[in-house]
């Protein structure tokens, strides 16, 4: 009875997950969602994949890393090598076709996990702003590396990627992602990663081995990045090192700050609120307005450090760690 | 008797800064051992050599016959010292019981997290009562309590106190110095620091006086006590 009450809040979560999922297929099927639309829903999910797993970093284990699409940039060149280069995979929308994709999804996931590690392990001695600037030379030291690649199509980006990231599997994807992370955080690991961010010395002292827990806070959190950024190649069919630069770090970095460093809650709303927003409510507005769309980037940091100033804390408490809380 | 812990000529330095120039402490088994000086003689940074969370310039760490000199600070810990490091430092946005179960992460042994569990509770109850609170939002005694019972939790056969007595009401200082009493009779080496030199005296068996990184006199405390410039220094005249 007790295990069960335990396990109640992840079925509850499931049970919403499902809910959200039918209501999302009715509203497009029933036309009232257009494709357009779908297509910022799909985006929305990605951005609380990327968020969630780089609050990971950031607001579980409190190191702080800005070059989070660097890792996504690894997961789509990855992913997307394997489907459109090496499978060829046709857009049929197959059994064997969704398998392969999945196998290349977690492929991509592995190869930025590797880097993540590879970044993690020397960057780790680092403190606060020292281990942010190294993350931010590497996002574009990535971004250089790609763009001088010529097999994945250099500056031109990789093109012609099949339209494999159906609805279904971000979504699903998502899900898994938020369930794990939420295991995670909820496991004795996740509190001696919350330990290492409260105060690194005195989880020393208690005998928890700090870098071991940081450098799996990079792995993890690249793994699920590089999920994302696989997702995303193959909603937009395109992998282009321009979309993962500082600017697309930067976004992600925003909706974790804004939804609540710490709070997983915060950036799956965050994720949702401000996708919408930077794609869809500010280009509307600034075409209306008769201003450029390079202003969303304006408007965006200006929004950051309006929330900033009155709460630095972001939107939800950190207290509110997943969606539920724990019973215990 | 059996030598805890042997600290044999420790250098310490913070980058240009020399805290320690060659520190010696011996600990016996079952004993406790303080170290008493003024602000900046180097009694902190001589316990965070011991465990390792700052780096030795020179000078060696046995414990029970086993050099620690370089081992890493969490293998230190699970291979039985325990720190008590100054100014408490919680993890305050976990919950007491949460700041207790993650000490014991170097072990899995369930029965024996229990009896430590038990021992903590009973030695300070009110961390019982206050087992669900987020650990930040204790009082300084409250939270002084925790970090001497998350120290406990890892199960250490030397535990290194740092100014446990700190902050804490006149009350709440005896109680803290007859808790450590308490805390070795069930069998814990302790080593002490304290700015409250005469209590420190009272309740160990020898003592170390440190003056800007080195050791300038050492004793039984009761000796120490009665030391005319001990007491014109540490025990106001
Ligand atoms: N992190 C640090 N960086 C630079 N200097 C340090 C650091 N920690 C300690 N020191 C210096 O090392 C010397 C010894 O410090 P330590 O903390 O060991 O003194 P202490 O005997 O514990 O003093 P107190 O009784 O005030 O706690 C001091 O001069 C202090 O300024
Ligand atoms: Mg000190």
């Amino acid at each position: 009875m007790k295990k069960v009450w335990r396990n109640l809040p992840t079925l509850r979560l499931l049970i919403y997950a499902v809910a959200l999922y039918i209501l999302l297929m009715l509203l497009s099927s029933g036309g009232i969602l257009n494709d357009y639309l779908m297509i910022i829903i799909n985006i929305c999910l990605i951005y609380v994949i990327l968020a969630t797993s780089l609050n990971l970093i950031n607001g579980i284990t409190g190191l702080f890393s800005v070059g989070h699409m660097g890792f996504a940039a690894v997961g789509a060149y990855v992913a997307g090598t394997f489907t459109t280069l090496v499978w060829k995979l046709p857009n049929d929308g197959s059994v064997s076709t969704t398998l392969l994709f999945i196998v290349a999804l977690v492929l991509g996931g592995i190869g930025a996990a590797i880097v993540g590690a590879l970044i993690g392990m020397p960057a780790l001695r680092l403190k606060g702003d020292y281990l942010a600037i190294v993350t931010l030379g590497f996002g574009e030291i990535i971004r250089t590396i790609i763009n001088n690649i010529d097999a994945v199509g250099g500056p031109r980006g990789l093109l012609g990627i099949p339209a494999l990231s159906s609805f279904t599997i971000i979504f699903v994807a998502t899900v898994v992602t938020v369930l794990i992370l939420r295991y995670l955080v909820y496991s004795s690991h996740g509190r001696a990663m919350i330990s290492v961010r409260e105060d690194a010395t005195a989880a020393d002292l208690v005998g928890i081995n700090t870098t071991k827990y940081k450098v799996w806070a990079f792995v993890i959190g690249a793994f699920f990045a590089g999920i994302g950024g696989g997702l995303l190649a193959h909603l937009i069919q395109l992998a282009h090192p321009t979309q993962y630069g500082f600017y697309a770090s930067f976004l992600v970095l925003i909706v974790v700050y804004i939804g609540g460093v710490g709070s997983m809650t915060g950036s799956i709303l965050a994720a949702f609120v401000l996708t919408i927003l930077e794609k869809y409510l500010l280009p509307m507005l600034l075409q209306w307005a008769g201003l450029g769309v390079e202003w969303r980037m304006v408007i965006y940091s200006l929004l950051l450090i309006i929330v900033m100033i009155y709460r630095p804390e972001g939107l939800m408490p950190r207290e509110a760690k997943f969606m539920i809380p724990e019973d215990h | 008797m059996a030598l805890a812990l042997e600290v044999k000529d420790l250098h310490v330095a913070y980058g240009g800064i020399k805290a320690l120039r060659g520190i010696s402490v011996k600990v016996e088994a079952c004993s406790i051992v303080t170290m008493i000086g003024a602000n900046g003689a180097g009694k902190s940074t001589t316990l965070r050599a011991i465990s390792g969370i700052v780096a030795k310039q020179s000078g060696h760490v046995t414990f029970f016959d086993k050099d620690i000199t370089s081992t890493p600070a969490h293998i230190i810990v699970a291979m039985g010292i325990s720190h008590v490091p100054e100014g408490r430092r919680m993890f305050a946005t976990l919950s007491v019981m949460e700041n207790l179960e993650i000490a014991t992460y170097t072990r899995h042994d369930k029965k024996e997290f229990a009896e430590s569990l038990e021992t903590v509770f009973s030695l300070f109850p009110r961390l019982k009562e206050r087992r669900k609170q987020l650990a930040g939002t204790l009082s300084g005694g409250e939270q002084q309590m925790l970090a001497v019972g998350r120290a406990m939790m890892t199960h250490g056969k030397v535990m290194l106190l740092d100014e446990p007595s700190m902050g804490l009401a006149p009350v709440l200082v005896e109680e803290i110095f007859r808790t450590i009493k308490k805390i070795n009779e069930l069998g814990t080496t302790i080593l002490l620091v304290e700015q409250n030199a005469r209590m420190a005296l009272e309740y160990s068996n020898y003592a170390y006086v440190l003056e800007v990184g080195v050791v300038s006199a050492e004793g039984p405390s009761s000796q120490l006590l009665d030391d005319p410039r001990v007491k014109e220094a540490y025990l106001g005249g």
